[in-house]
């Protein structure tokens, strides 16, 4: 992925980072109530962004969590250790 | 269960191609105070634990730790993929290359193989979450010396968010261990 694939990657891993923080957060502190509609929100943000991700480059996730389409798309370039 | 998602957690941007910085990489790959010990270290630990804040936090912590290995494991790949030998031959990294090619391998800068004797469990969550408080201290350690030790750019980019996660880990596991001292002083006087 290279040029626009890199941008549409990074705006994916600021969201998602985005949700993986607050969600340490809420495990030592799950009566936050104003974390937890932040929470919701974000994941609402990343169901968007990640349909229209995977519309542009495929699969994200293995084991049913992402659709394919004919063939077989998850085992295609690139992977996270080839990206530039 | 654990799922893969086709990404890094953090972009890894490397400007240079320099086998001994990848070598020196390895040590967060397969050092002691790495992000695999991380990893094992607390989804190891998980099973004793008598509290569900603790239980989840292992479980993310771990997990997070593993995304973490794997953008070590690209740094380091990256530094190394397009050597020449003649940028290998007399580097920190021959050793390694030697054994693996240019593959990473966990074990630490000095080429020492990844141990199991570098993490621990007690089945006493103050003794276990202390153990994790001082390791996530002694990883962001060990990131300000690769820092140092590094003059690439985008490197570092990704080593200083791998620090500040540390720290942020420290906080978690700290607010655990309050968790746990007030259950235990509880259990013991009602
Ligand atoms: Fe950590």
């Amino acid at each position: 992925m290279n040029g626009q694939g890199d941008n549409d990657v990074e705006r994916l891993q600021a969201i998602q980072f985005s949700i993986l923080d607050l969600n340490l957060y809420l495990d030592t502190h799950p009566a936050d109530k104003k974390a937890m509609m932040d929470f919701d929100a974000l994941m609402k943000q990343f169901e968007m962004e990640k349909r229209n991700f995977e519309s542009k480059y495929g699969p994200l996730a293995n084991y049913g969590y992402s659709p394919s389409q004919y063939p077989w798309q998850w085992i295609n370039a690139p992977w996270p250790w080839e990206m530039r | 269960m654990w799922i893969y998602q086709k990404t890094l957690q953090y972009p890894v941007k490397v400007d240079t191609i320099n086998p001994q910085l990848a070598q020196m990489m390895l040590e967060q790959f397969g050092g002691p105070d790495g992000e695999l010990s991380a990893g094992i270290r607390y989804l190891t630990q998980r099973y004793y634990m008598p509290l569900n804040e603790a239980k989840a936090v292992l479980t993310d912590i771990g997990t997070e730790e593993l995304a973490h290995w794997e953008i070590i494991g690209t740094i380091a790949w990256k530094l190394v993929k397009n050597a020449p030998m003649e940028k290998i031959r007399g580097t920190a990294f021959e050793g390694h290359f030697a054994n693996c090619g240019r593959n990473p391998f966990p074990h630490n800068a000095a080429g020492v193989p990844w141990t199991a004797g570098y993490i621990a469990v007690k089945s006493d969550p103050v003794a276990d979450l202390h153990e994790d408080m001082a390791a996530e201290e002694k990883a962001r350690a060990t990131y300000e010396h690769l820092i140092q030790l590094s003059e690439d750019r985008g490197v570092n980019d990704t080593l200083s968010f791998l620090r500040e996660r540390e720290i942020v880990h420290f906080q978690r596991f700290g607010e655990t261990l309050d968790k746990v001292q007030e259950y235990m002083s509880r259990k013991k006087y009602y």
